[in-house]
Order: structure tokens, then C-alpha cells, then sequence
């Protein structure tokens, strides 16, 4: 019997699927069980077809599968959305009416369920996605109460009469559930597991909007963007707690100027963007490198060309957020690849930024941002931030040639010093100009802090045995998806290397690679940028590449069955 | 006066000699002295170009930023510690060609900062092409066949938008200049003060005569606080008017309405994360009650 159930939710945009999987995957967790959810979705406020992928387990679980053991589709085409990924063993819980002849049970397995049918009785048929709740809630014995006092909490704000017609829903559902259960039709043994009490359930924007409080972020301008925009609305939402000013700009262009300008006058600054948006934050990206200016960028990516698959993912921007910005200058890219990782790494990206005063970018892209499961909170040491600025003297220089590269940073009106900063190239006191013996040492300077970086990488997270013959590597969002197809494979002589600091490269990688008899790449993209860039800094050429860039993410079969084919 | 304690020594100052920066960069020193700003607590932002070059030459913090970007680090700066005085300067090219959806914006955002824009009708630095202000009709090595663009009008532009103060001054007229600077010095919120000024290598139309017999101060019988005249007088042109045009002295500014110095006037830079406070937001998440 299963001990892990994928169920999806399909319907279109406005139709309160993002309900539905809100309240399941929290009353999942008060219940105890596992939980992992993400969604694909279309470009659009209302209309087309979206689907959500709740994953319930006794165990961990922490990636997208194709297979759909329970389907609730909402509306007549939702079946045919998802048609490719239904099998014999997909059961479709379905309401004839709504979805009219997609209910064909020559083809697939339908049970009828009246979700509308029972929210009209209540009085609404708007009341048929809470109905869904409680069905599911029912299916699996959850705790009626359990699923009421949840529900009750998010529609606190509401009405009287809806919080208890939505309550009824629950209800209502929830006894349908149970008809289900006692059918046998669904079979599955999934428990609930008492650790998780203490866990958080956040998705990885939150995860890094949580890392960038902890890392003492106190600024934020961006321009709205998918899959970008929900760090923006986190902090924003936070802002009069924690002091933040979370602005709106008017263009990506302002955006970063903007957070440049509040790092110079002692904020800790950070930007959210994704593709389009960030080739318009280019230009600050370069004037970070010349004026040594710490910012944090969280860069969601999104395919493209221009303006691509706006709500769909890849890993195609690597490339361009490493060479992003005119001349030479040193900066790091980090790339999250749990939630563990997007909480931690965007708090060390403003201490990294701090320190070296460089760009520091968080890579994400959308299937990681609207992707979450319950992991453990994260540990918050109850010490104040290390802050790399100085007090200013009268003589102060903000360019000072230091023996690794650094000039202490001081910001203006702390200290009697004056702090100049310039785009041109500059003297230490920061002025224009143009001793072209100064602009030598002024680059060699900038350049000095890349070996400093090298000494502070985050190194690469090796997963399985130490004695691998075949080396699987991957970076950023896939480590989840990666981590459990290779489980799947159960070979010893396999393991995964994962990078969450794509650059510079840490230190260890070429020793990691050269101990591996066969390497295989894994990226969400159509050129292998990761494999470029490790032939291009360690030398070691990467030909088995597992590519995907269809807009979605790898599904933990599609992976296992492409690994099993290369190494058998 | 004494504006020694603006000075900078040793410097090479890049402009041409009779460019209208030079009394601009004099009379701001000027108006800095008289209102006793300590150049610690002074920061001069600017883009790129002749104007921009500006924060070199005189003793202050600087914030020498990208072509047309002054007024976005400059709203932060102001932002991240209103105690500094803030000052964008820059030409007309910066602030209202490469800068231009800036200038809006920032109109809007009303930061309590002053925006000092060097109004040549003419590019310098690139070698003298049009700006978004030169008259129509007038010939460069790109427009040439004359300009025949519509000039942009900085100040019925931030009129429109109801921003906070605006004057226009002119580089000829020490004393006046000096006292609409340092009014807007002086000003709560967003300050625009359209400076005129020859450029002596590129513009032969806009001469120092020239803007000496083609503009006129504004007397006592305007009212600035009248927006609708004001903008009449900013939509005059040959001549143009000169002194300011528009005050509006009740508009909330940015570092006011993001709120965050309501309880706590400490600058970001003093400020901790407040660690308790994120435990329980985080807390929030694990969704147990």
C-alpha cells in the first residue's frame, strides 16, 4: 500500500484552488503528516487551467512527482490539462455535472463526488472547493474538529454566516470523505509522524524573506514581476514590525540605484527580480563592482527570451547573472536548494555582501519559490549581526589601498569623516580620475577580493556514498529532486553532488569530480550553463547532461528513469 | 563670505572656463554657508555629465552614481537617514532625458530632498547634441536640420504632478539663485531648481545675453501657492519666468509616509534586527495551535 499519495488539484485561475491547497497542506500539518505542495501555473488573473501538487507522506518528502494518485479536477477541461500524467491507478474524484463528459469512465477512474451539489444544499456553490477540503480531511481520518478550527482561522475575518457555512462545508465533505474511505476504493498507509510538530511550513520565497530579517535586511525596492514579486510582498507585509522600507519603484532601473544608494547611507539592501526585470538592473549591477558597494540580489528565474514563460521555471540565468554588468569585477552567486538552504544563504548573502562589498545573488527560480514542505525551524543565534562599517575619520578614505582589497566601509554622517563614492574610476578618496597607474591598482584592488572569496565559499553538499564510481551534480532548486531519484536508483556506487554556490567555484570541486568515473549533469536548461562554467574554471568536460526545459520542473520519475538509462 | 569649509584643494576642475557651473558651484557654497550644513551631514548625489561632476568640486559626502540614476539613490539615501541633508544635482540631460521617468517618480515619492538641475539646452560632455530642453529649431552635429522635438518643460511637468516646490534661477544672478537655493534647501519635501545656464562650447543660441534678455523674475503679485497660475507661468516661454514658482508646503514626504521613523528616529544604520520578534514570526509557520 502506498505509503506516500500525490493528490492535484486542477481548475482554472480564480477558482480557489490556491484555497484549497492552502488549507489542505496546513491541516495536513496539524494532523502530522508530511507535506510537500507546488503548483504550475498560466499567465493569467483569470481563466486557463492550473494545477497544484500536494504530496502526503509518512516521511519526509520534499519534490514534484508526475504520478497523480488522487485527481480533483474542478472544471470541464481540468482532466485533459493533466491527462498525460493520470495512469490506471489514478483515481479521479470528480463531480459529473461540473465537469460534464471529461467524466468518462471508459477511460479513467472516476468516482463521483457531489462537492457542488452538497455547497448548494449549504447555499452557495461557491462553498464546493472547502467541500473538497473536508473530503480529503474525511479520506484520511483527519480529526473533523482538526479541519474546523483551521478553517474557522482563515476565514476569521469574514462574516458570521460564511464562517459556518464554511464550516458546514467542511462538514459536509468531511462525511463524504469518510463514505470513501470505508469504500476501499483509495488505499493507502500513510501515519503521522510526531516530529513535525515543531516544523515550519514555508515555501522558499518566505524562506529567504525570513533569511533576509535574519541577515538584518532593512530595505527593499523592486518592480513587480513573476515569479520575483513574493519576497517584495513578504517584506512589505513585514515592514512596519521590523522597520523595513519596502518600496515599489518605478522601474527595475530605480530599484537597484535605490538599494545601492541605502547600502552607501548604512541600510542593508536587497532587490527581487526575475529575468527581463534583472537585464534592466545591469547597469547597477556594474555600478555595485565600481563603487564596491555591497547589494543583495534574489534573482527568481523564469525562462526567456524576453519575456519567455512568465509563471513557469528553468535555471537559465546563471550565465547571464555571472557576466551581468560592464568590466571586471569580483561578485557571488549562491543558489538554494531546500528551504533550509533559501533561509540560511540569504542570510549569509548580506553578511557576504557586507564584507566583501560586492553583489551577492540568490538564484531561485519559480518551481523553488512556490514550493514548500515542513522542514525544522531555523536556528537564530540571539546575537546582534556583524556589521562591516567603520566610524569615519577626518581623514578618511573610502578607496584606501589595503593589502586584500578591502577598504573599511564607512556611510556618511557617522564619524567626522567625508565618504565619496563614483561610478568613474576614482582615487581612494573616491574622486574622478583618470591616473591611468591609480586605474591599474584600483582594478587590482577589486580583483585581489576573488581570492578572499575562494576561502569563504560555501562548499558543495555531497549526498550518498563517499566511494561513488558515478557522480551526478546539480545545483540550486533540483537538489530535492536529485536527492530522491537517486535514492530511487538504491546504488552504491552513486552519488550526488550539490552546489549551492555555483561561484566562484568552491575549492574542493575539481577533487570531487576527479574521483568520479562517470560525471552526469542535471540543470533546468537547454545549454548546460553549470557544466560551462565548471569546464571553464576546473577544466573537466561534463558530457552526460540530463537537460529540461520545458518550462517545468523534473518530475522524481522522469529523473530516476533518465539516470537508470545512462548508468545501465 | 567665508565658504572655506566647502573648499576642495587640489583639485582639476574639468569644465570650460565661462561655463555657467562655475557661479552655480559658487553660489551653492554660498547658500550651504549661510544655512550653517556641515559638510559631514551633506550628501551631493549626481548622475553623469558636465553638472554631474558637481559633488567633486566642493567638500561633502558624494554619491557620484550612473547616468540619469541620481534621484532613486538619492530618495534612499534621504530615506535611510533623514538627518542628512540630501542634494541631487546634475544637468539637464541627466535629470530629464536618462533620468526622466525618474524625475516623475521621485515628484511623486516627494522625498525631502533637493533636486539642483544645470539647464543648458545642450549636451557637453557627449560633444553637443540636443538635450530634452533646447529650443526648436536649433542645429547640432545629430539635429541637423534643427531641433524639431518640443521641448520638455521641467517645471509645468512638476507642477502637473503638484510637487512640493518649484523654482527656476538663473546662473547670471548670484544673489537671487542663492536665496531660491537655499529656500529650497529649506524646504519639507521634494525641492526642483531649474538652473539656467550658457554653455559656452556648444550652445551659440542660449547665450548669457541671451538668458539675461529672455527671462524676468516673478514679482510679488504671484502667489505660489496657487497651482493653476503657477502653472500659466511655467508654460511661458521668451520670455521665461524666474523665481519660484510653486510651493505646496502640506504634502507628507517619503521618509513620513513609510513610517518607519514615526516611533524611532534612529538612522537604519544604528538599528539590530529585532531577533525576538523574527522567532515569532517564524514560530507563526509551524502552524501548531
Amino acid at each position: 500500500m502506498r505509503k506516500d499519495l500525490s493528490i492535484v488539484l486542477c481548475g482554472q485561475a480564480g477558482q480557489g484552488i490556491q484555497t484549497v491547497e492552502y488549507l489542505l497542506t496546513r491541516i495536513f500539518k496539524l494532523a502530522g503528516y508530511n507535506v510537500f505542495a507546488t503548483k504550475e501555473y498560466m499567465s493569467r488573473v483569470r481563466g486557463g487551467i492550473n494545477s497544484t501538487e500536494i504530496r502526503v507522506s509518512s516521511g519526509p518528502v520534499r519534490a514534484c512527482v508526475n504520478r497523480i494518485d488522487i485527481l480533483i479536477p474542478l472544471n470541464k477541461g481540468a482532466v485533459g490539462h493533466v491527462e498525460k500524467r493520470i495512469s490506471p491507478q489514478t483515481i479521479i474524484l470528480a463531480e459529473k455535472e461540473t465537469i460534464a463528459d471529461d467524466f468518462d469512465q471508459t477511460r479513467h477512474n472516476f468516482i463521483d463526488v457531489p462537492f457542488t451539489k452538497k455547497a448548494s444544499e449549504i447555499g452557495n456553490k461557491i462553498y464546493s472547493n472547502v467541500v473538497a477540503v473536508g473530503t480529503i480531511t474525511g479520506l484520511f481520518g483527519i480529526e473533523l474538529q482538526t479541519a474546523g478550527e483551521y478553517v474557522k482561522k482563515f476565514f476569521f475575518s469574514k462574516a458570521d454566516d460564511v464562517i459556518q457555512n464554511n464550516l458546514a462545508a467542511v462538514k459536509a465533505g468531511f462525511n463524504l470523505g469518510l463514505a470513501l474511505a470505508d469504500s476501499s476504493k483509495i488505499k493507502f498507509d500513510i501515519n503521522g509522524d510526531a516530529g513535525i510538530k515543531g516544523q515550519i511550513l514555508v515555501n522558499g520565497v518566505e524562506a529567504a524573506a525570513l533569511g533576509a530579517i535574519a541577515g538584518g535586511c532593512n530595505f527593499i525596492s523592486s518592480y513587480p514581476m513573476s515569479p520575483s514579486t513574493g519576497l517584495l510582498v513578504f517584506l512589505a507585509k513585514q515592514a512596519k514590525d521590523f522597520g523595513i522600507i519596502a518600496e515599489q519603484a518605478e522601474d527595475e532601473i530605480a530599484a537597484i540605484n535605490m538599494a545601492i544608494g541605502a547600502w552607501y547611507a548604512g541600510a542593508r539592501a536587497m532587490v527581487t527580480t526575475s529575468g527581463g526585470g534583472f537585464a534592466l538592473m545591469t547597469e547597477g549591477i556594474s555600478l555595485a563592482g565600481i563603487l564596491e558597494s555591497p547589494i543583495v540580489i534574489h534573482l527568481a528565474q523564469r525562462p526567456g527570451p524576453a519575456t519567455g514563460l512568465p509563471t513557469r521555471t528553468e535555471q537559465a540565468d546563471l550565465e547571464l547573472a555571472l557576466y551581468a554588468g560592464h568590466g571586471e569585477f569580483p561578485r557571488i552567486l549562491l543558489a538554494p536548494g531546500n528551504i533550509q538552504d533559501a533561509f540560511y544563504l540569504t542570510r549569509k548573502a548580506f553578511y557576504l555582501a557586507d564584507k566583501y562589498q560586492i553583489p551577492v545573488f540568490i538564484l531561485t527560480d519559480q518551481y523553488f519559490v512556490d514550493s514548500y514542505y515542513n522542514t525544522p525551524c531555523p536556528d537564530l543565534p540571539d546575537i546582534n549581526i556583524e556589521k562591516h562599517i567603520i566610524k569615519t575619520g577626518v581623514d578618511y578614505k573610502r578607496y584606501k589601498l589595503t593589502d586584500d582589497g578591502i577598504s573599511p566601509r564607512g556611510i556618511p554622517g557617522y564619524g567626522n569623516g567625508l565618504v565619496a563614492v563614483d561610478s568613474d574610476e576614482h582615487d581612494e578618496a573616491g574622486h574622478i580620475t583618470e591616473d591611468l597607474t591609480l586605474r591599474v591598482e584600483m582594478v587590482d584592488k577589486r580583483l585581489k577580493k576573488l581570492q578572499l572569496l575562494k576561502n569563504d565559499a560555501i562548499p558543495p553538499v555531497l549526498v550518498g556514498s563517499e566511494d561513488y564510481k558515478n557522480l551526478i551534480v546539480c545545483w540550486g532548486s533540483t537538489y530535492n529532486v536529485v536527492k530522491e531519484a537517486v535514492e530511487n536508483l538504491g546504488r552504491d556506487d552513486t552519488a550526488f553532488l550539490h552546489f549551492r554556490q555555483v561561484y566562484p567555484l568552491p575549492g574542493q570541486t575539481s577533487d570531487y569530480l576527479k574521483k568520479a568515473k562517470r560525471i552526469i549533469i542535471v540543470e533546468n536548461n537547454a545549454t548546460s550553463q553549470f557544466a560551462k562554467l565548471i569546464k571553464l574554471h576546473t577544466d573537466i568536460e561534463i558530457n552526460d547532461r540530463i537537460l529540461k526545459y520545458d518550462g517545468l520542473s523534473f518530475y522524481v520519475e522522469e529523473l530516476t528513469e533518465k539516470l537508470n538509462d545512462l548508468l545501465n | 563670505m567665508n565658504t572655506e569649509i566647502f573648499n576642495m584643494v587640489d583639485i582639476d576642475i574639468a569644465w570650460c572656463p565661462g561655463c555657467g557651473n562655475f557661479p552655480i558651484l559658487k553660489i551653492l557654497k554660498q547658500a550651504l554657508t549661510e544655512l550653517t550644513i556641515e559638510p559631514t551631514k551633506l550628501v551631493m548625489v549626481s548622475g553623469i555629465g558636465q553638472a554631474a561632476k558637481i559633488p567633486h568640486y566642493l567638500k561633502a559626502n558624494v554619491f557620484n552614481g550612473l547616468h540619469g540614476r541620481a534621484l532613486p539613490p538619492a530618495t534612499a539615501i534621504k530615506a535611510t537617514n533623514p538627518a542628512l541633508t540630501v542634494i541631487a544635482e546634475s544637468g539637464d540631460g541627466d535629470m530629464y532625458a536618462e533620468g526622466g521617468n525618474h524625475f516623475i517618480h521621485t515628484i511623486r515619492r516627494n522625498p525631502d530632498i533637493i533636486n539642483i538641475v544645470h539647464n543648458n539646452m545642450v549636451y557637453g560632455l557627449t560633444k553637443g547634441q540636443a538635450s530634452p530642453t533646447s529650443q526648436t529649431g536649433f542645429k547640432t552635429p545629430v539635429q541637423v536640420g534643427g531641433v524639431f522635438l518640443e521641448p520638455f518643460n521641467p517645471l509645468a511637468v512638476a507642477i502637473a504632478l503638484d510637487a512640493s516646490f518649484v523654482a527656476r534661477a538663473f546662473s547670471g544672478d548670484a544673489e537671487q539663485t542663492k536665496e531660491i537655493i537655499k529656500q529650497a534647501i529649506e524646504h519639507k519635501g521634494y525641492a526642483l531648481v531649474d538652473i539656467f545656464q550658457p554653455c559656452v562650447s556648444f550652445n551659440k543660441l542660449n547665450t548669457f545675453e541671451w538668458f539675461k534678455k529672455n527671462t524676468y523674475y516673478l514679482d510679488d503679485s504671484h502667489d505660489p501657492s496657487n497651482r493653476n497660475e503657477a502653472f500659466k507661468k511655467a508654460t511661458e516661454n521668451e520670455p521665461f519666468p524666474l523665481g519660484i514658482f510653486y510651493i505646496n508646503p502640506d504634502k507628507r514626504t517619503f521618509e513620513e509616509n513609510i513610517g518607519i521613523y514615526k516611533e524611532n528616529q534612529k538612522p537604519l544604520y544604528e538599528r539590530e534586527p529585532d531577533v525576538g520578534k523574527l522567532k515569532s514570526l517564524i514560530e507563526t509557520f509551524t502552524i501548531s495551535e
